[in-house]
C-alpha cells in the first residue's frame, strides 16, 4: 500500500521541512555536501590524469550550483570543459571519449535534462560493454542534482532513482550525507563501469560532520553497502538521499513516543543492499519505505517485491507501507509542492499505522 | 548588399591539389562604403546595412561536387589523379567486389530465411575503399551500419563477418547483436549502435581522446547518412567537433534515401555540406561512386584534422541502389527505371574497373575469376557458419557488469543445477561447451 495523506498533515510539516541537519557536527569539521562532491572531484583529477569534467557553465562558472568551483582555475580548458546547450551532444561526447580510454564526469545541470541524452546513458553507456562483448569498457559518471529543489515546477521537479535503477549495465548512487557524497562520488570515478550519481540541490548548501578517515584521498566507499543511520528495535525505515533527513526528523520525534526506528540509508539503488535490510526486518518485524519519487514501479515497490520473494517476509508482523512523493506532475503552487513531498508527518503516520496496536503500548508506557 | 560564395584556393606546401575542395568559404561582400561600419558584437562581428536583407540557400552557389574520374572511368585532370600503388588499386577492387559478391549471397540467405536481418551495399562501394584507403588503419572508425566494405579493406574476414551476421559461437559479438552491426578492437571500429546518429557525437568524444595524447597521429572517421544527418545528435557533433577542435573526419553518405525519405524531403539548402561552413567546418562535397574523388578529399581532409586539430566535413554523394534492409522494399516508393539508371550509369565497381583496365591493371579474364572466387568464398563460409554452434550458454550472463554481481553469479549457479538435472530435454549440443 503506497500511503501519501499529504491533507492531515500539511500545516505541521511546514515547520520542520528546512530543518536539515539531524546529524550534529561534534566530533569533526563541518563541510557542506557541495564542498565534499568538489573535494571528491578535486582528489580523483589529482589523482588520475584521464579523469575530466565536462558539462554546462562547469568551466569558468564554477558549475551552476558551484559543485565544480576553483576546478577549471587549476585545470583548465582541458579537463574542465564548458558546453552548448546539448545535453544529448555531451552525453554523446562523454560516451564516446570514455569507449576512448578516458574518465568523464558528465554533470547534468540538473537530471532533468538529462533525459535529453538518455539513450547515451541507457543504450549507449550501460550496454556497450555488453554489446562489444567486453570490448568496450565505458568507465563514466554521469552526475547532478536530482529530486525537486524549490519552487521550479513539474517538468525541473523529480527522482530519477526509480528509472536509471531500473536499467541493467548502469550503477546508480544517491547520497545523502557530505561522506555519503565523497565516499560514493570518488568510488564512482574509479568503477570501471558507468554510474550514475543522484545528487540533490537542497542538501548541496547543509554541513555535516566529516571524519577525519573520510578527510582522506582515499576515502571511498562500497556500492551496494546501506548505511544504518540510527538504530532502532521497533521498525525499519528505509531512505536514500533526501528522503534520509525526512525519516531522521520523523524517527527523531517518534523516540519522544518511545518508538525507536531503525533508520537504514541506502546509499546506492543499484546494487540494492537488501541484506542490511533483511537484517533489520529480523529484528523490529516492521518496515517503511521513504522516497521522493513517484509510487509506481519505485524503490519502495521494489522493496517490498524483494521483501515478498524472500523469507523476511516470515519474519513481516504487519504489511510494508510506502511514504513516496505524490503520484503527480510536482505542482508549482508553494502549498502544493510542500504537500507533493514526503514530509516527516507523512513518515510518523506511515510508522504508527504499521506499529497499529503497538502505538498504545508505547505510549501508556 | 549580396552574399555570394566564393571558392578560394589554398595552395599550401605539401598539400594535395585537393585541398582546394576543403576551402569554400563563404564570404560577405561589403558595398556600401558609408554602411561598412563593422559591428562587434560578441555573437557576431559583421557590417551593418540599412537595408533589410534576408539570405536563403539561393543566395550562395550550390556547393560544387569534386570527382577525379567520369563515368567511364577516365580521369579527367590528369593533375588529380593520386599516385596510388597498383598493389594497393587492385586491392580496392577486389574488395569492392567481394563486398558486392557477399552482399549478394548474404541477402538472399535473409530472404531464405537463413538470417533474421541483412543490409546491402550497392552504390556505395567507392565510398567504403576511397576512404579506408586514405586512412591509416590506426584511425578510429564510428560507422553507422552501411560501412563493411571498411572492415573488409582493413582486413576482417568474410568468415568474420559471416559468423557476426550468423551469430554462431565463433562471431566475436558474442551473438548479442543483429546481423550486420559488428565491431573490431583489432581493425579499430567501434562496434555498431542501432540508434540512430549515437555514433556522431561519441566519435567527437573519441577524437578529443586521441587529440590529448602526445605526438598524436591518429583521426577518428565518422560515417553517417543525409537521415542520420537530421537527428539532434549530429548537430551536436558539428557544433562539438568544431568547438572543442577535434581531429576528425565527418563522412556523409548522401545516398538520397533514409529508408524511404528521399532528400528533398529530408532538408532544405544546399544538402548536408552545406552545414559545414555554418559551424566553422572545412567541407567539400564528393562523387561518391568515384573511389578516386574520395580517396583524394579523406586524404586532404585527414591531413587537415591531424595537422591543425581541427574537423572536416565530407559529404559524398551516391545513390543507394539497394533496399535500406531487409526490412523494406523499396519499389514501392521509386522507379526500377530510377535505380537502374543509377546502376548502370554511376556504377562505382564498373567505373573503377574501366579505370583500371585502362592502366593495363586488370582484364576480363582476371575479373571473371575474381568474380567466382569471391562468390565461391562466401558460400563456402557460410555452409560452415550454418554448421557451427551457437555461443556457450553461459555467456549470456557475461559483460552486463565488469565483475558478474553476486545476484547473477546465483543465477548462472541456478542454471547449472537445473541443466544438471534436467539436460537432457534441452537441445543442448546446439550449443559450444565451455
Amino acid at each position: 500500500m503506497a500511503l501519501k495523506s499529504p491533507v492531515v498533515f500539511g500545516v505541521l510539516s511546514r515547520l520542520s521541512r528546512r530543518s536539515f541537519s539531524s546529524s550534529k557536527a561534534l566530533f569533526s569539521k563541518p563541510v557542506t555536501v557541495r564542498d565534499a562532491l568538489n573535494q571528491a572531484i578535486e582528489e580523483e583529477m589529482e589523482r588520475d590524469e584521464r579523469v575530466f569534467v565536462m558539462g554546462e557553465e562547469v568551466a569558468q562558472y564554477d558549475g551552476a550550483y558551484k559543485v565544480t568551483r576553483g576546478l577549471w582555475k587549476k585545470y583548465g580548458d582541458k579537463r574542465v570543459i564548458d558546453t552548448p546547450i546539448t545535453e544529448m551532444g555531451f552525453a554523446g561526447i562523454a560516451v564516446g571519449a570514455a569507449f576512448a580510454g578516458l574518465r568523464p564526469i558528465c554533470e547534468f545541470m540538473t537530471f532533468n535534462f538529462s533525459m535529453q541524452a538518455i539513450d547515451h546513458i541507457i543504450n549507449s553507456a550501460a550496454k556497450t560493454f555488453y554489446m562489444s562483448a567486453g570490448a568496450v569498457p565505458v568507465p563514466i559518471v554521469f552526475r547532478g542534482p536530482n529530486g525537486a529543489a524549490s519552487g521550479v515546477a513539474a517538468q525541473h521537479s523529480q527522482c530519477f532513482g526509480a528509472w536509471f535503477a531500473h536499467c541493467p549495465g548502469l550503477k546508480v548512487v544517491m547520497p545523502y550525507s557530505s561522506e555519503d557524497a565523497k565516499g560514493l562520488l570518488k568510488a564512482a570515478i574509479r568503477d570501471p563501469d558507468p554510474v550514475v550519481c543522484l545528487e540533490n540541490e537542497m542538501l548541496y548548501g547543509v554541513p555535516f560532520p566529516m571524519s577525519d578517515e573520510a578527510q582522506s584521498n582515499e576515502f571511498v566507499l562500497p556500492f551496494g553497502k546501506a548505511k544504518v543511520e540510527r538504530e532502532g528495535k521497533h521498525i525499519t525505515v528505509v531512505c536514500a538521499g533526501r528522503a534520509t533527513d525526512t525519516a531522521l526528523i520523523a524517527a527523531n520525534e517518534l523516540a519522544g513516543k518511545g518508538i525507536e526506528c531503525e533508520v537504514i540509508n541506502l546509499r546506492s539503488l543499484r546494487p540494492l543492499d537488501f541484506d542490511t535490510i533483511a537484517r533489520s526486518v529480523a529484528k523490529t518485524h516492521h518496515i517503511v519505505t521513504v522516497e521522493q519519487g513517484w509510487p509506481s514501479c519505485g524503490i519502495g515497490a521494489e522493496i517490498c517485491a524483494r521483501l515478498m520473494e524472500s523469507s523476511t517476509f516470515f519474519e513481516l508482523d504487519a504489511p510494508v507501507w510506502r511514504v513516496t512523493g505524490a503520484d503527480v506532475p510536482m505542482p508549482y503552487a508553494t502549498t502544493l509542492e510542500a504537500l507533493a513531498l514526503p514530509r516527516p508527518p507523512d513518515v510518523l503516520a506511515a510508522v504508527t499505522g504499521v506499529l497499529g496496536a503497538r502505538i498504545d503500548q508505547a505510549s501508556a508506557q | 548588399m549580396a552574399l555570394k560564395a566564393g571558392v578560394r584556393v589554398f595552395r599550401l606546401n605539401g598539400l594535395r591539389p585537393a585541398v582546394r575542395l576543403l576551402s569554400t568559404h563563404t564570404r560577405p561582400e561589403v558595398q556600401n562604403a558609408q554602411n561598412s561600419k563593422v559591428a562587434e558584437f560578441p555573437g557576431a562581428r559583421a557590417p551593418y546595412i540599412s537595408e533589410l536583407k534576408f539570405v536563403s540557400e539561393t543566395s550562395y552557389d550550390p556547393i560544387p561536387i569534386y570527382r577525379v574520374l567520369d563515368h567511364n572511368g577516365e580521369v579527367i585532370d590528369s593533375k588529380e589523379e593520386p599516385a596510388i600503388e597498383k598493389d594497393t588499386l587492385v586491392n580496392m577492387y577486389k574488395t569492392m567486389v567481394q563486398l558486392s559478391q557477399m552482399d549478394k549471397i548474404l541477402y538472399e540467405s535473409q530472404r531464405q530465411g537463413r538470417i533474421s536481418f541483412y543490409m546491402t551495399n550497392y552504390g556505395e562501394e567507392g565510398i567504403h575503399v576511397g576512404s579506408a584507403a586514405a586512412l591509416s588503419p590506426s584511425d578510429l572508425v564510428f560507422a553507422q551500419y552501411r560501412e563493411v566494405g571498411v572492415l573488409l579493406y582493413r582486413g576482417m574476414t568474410v568468415t568474420e563477418i559471416v559468423n557476426q551476421c550468423y551469430g554462431n559461437c565463433e562471431d566475436p559479438g558474442k551473438g548479442r547483436q543483429m546481423p550486420v552491426h559488428y565491431g573490431s578492437k583489432q581493425h579499430n571500429f567501434v562496434t555498431l549502435s542501432s540508434p540512430l546518429a549515437t555514433q556522431m557525437p561519441q566519435a567527437v568524444g573519441a577524437a578529443y581522446a586521441l587529440k590529448r595524447v602526445p605526438n598524436n597521429d591518429r583521426c577518428v572517421i565518422c560515417y553517417f547518412g543525409d537521415g542520420a544527418a537530421s537527428e539532434g545528435d549530429a548537430h551536436a557533433a558539428f557544433n562539438f567537433a568544431a568547438t572543442l577542435d577535434c581531429p576528425i573526419i565527418l563522412m556523409c553518405r548522401n545516398n538520397g534515401y533514409a529508408i524511404s525519405t528521399p532528400t528533398r524531403e529530408q532538408y532544405r539548402g544546399d544538402g548536408v555540406a552545406s552545414r559545414g561552413p555554418a559551424l566553422g567546418i572545412l567541407t567539400a562535397r564528393v562523387d561518391g561512386t568515384d573511389p578516386l574523388a574520395v580517396y583524394n578529399a579523406i586524404r586532404a581532409a585527414r591531413d587537415h584534422a591531424l595537422r591543425h586539430n581541427r574537423p572536416a566535413l565530407i559529404e559524398a554523394m551516391s545513390y543507394r541502389v539497394g533496399h535500406h534492409s531487409t526490412s523494406d522494399d523499396s519499389t514501392a516508393y521509386r522507379s526500377l527505371e530510377e535505380i537502374q539508371k543509377w546502376n548502370n550509369d554511376e556504377n562505382p565497381i564498373q567505373k573503377f574497373k574501366m579505370y583500371l583496365e585502362r592502366k593495363g591493371y586488370w582484364d576480363a579474364g582476371s575479373d571473371e575469376a575474381l568474380q567466382k572466387e569471391a562468390r565461391d568464398l562466401v558460400v563456402k563460409t557460410m555452409q560452415q557458419a550454418e554448421k557451427k554452434q551457437l555461443p556457450p550458454w553461459k555467456e549470456m550472463f557475461e559483460d552486463v557488469y565488469h565483475d558478474m554481481p553476486p545476484r547473477i553469479q546465483k543465477q548462472v549457479k541456478e542454471l547449472e543445477d537445473h541443466l544438471a538435472v534436467y539436460g537432457e530435454h534441452y537441445a543442448l549440443d546446439t550449443f559450444k561447451p565451455e
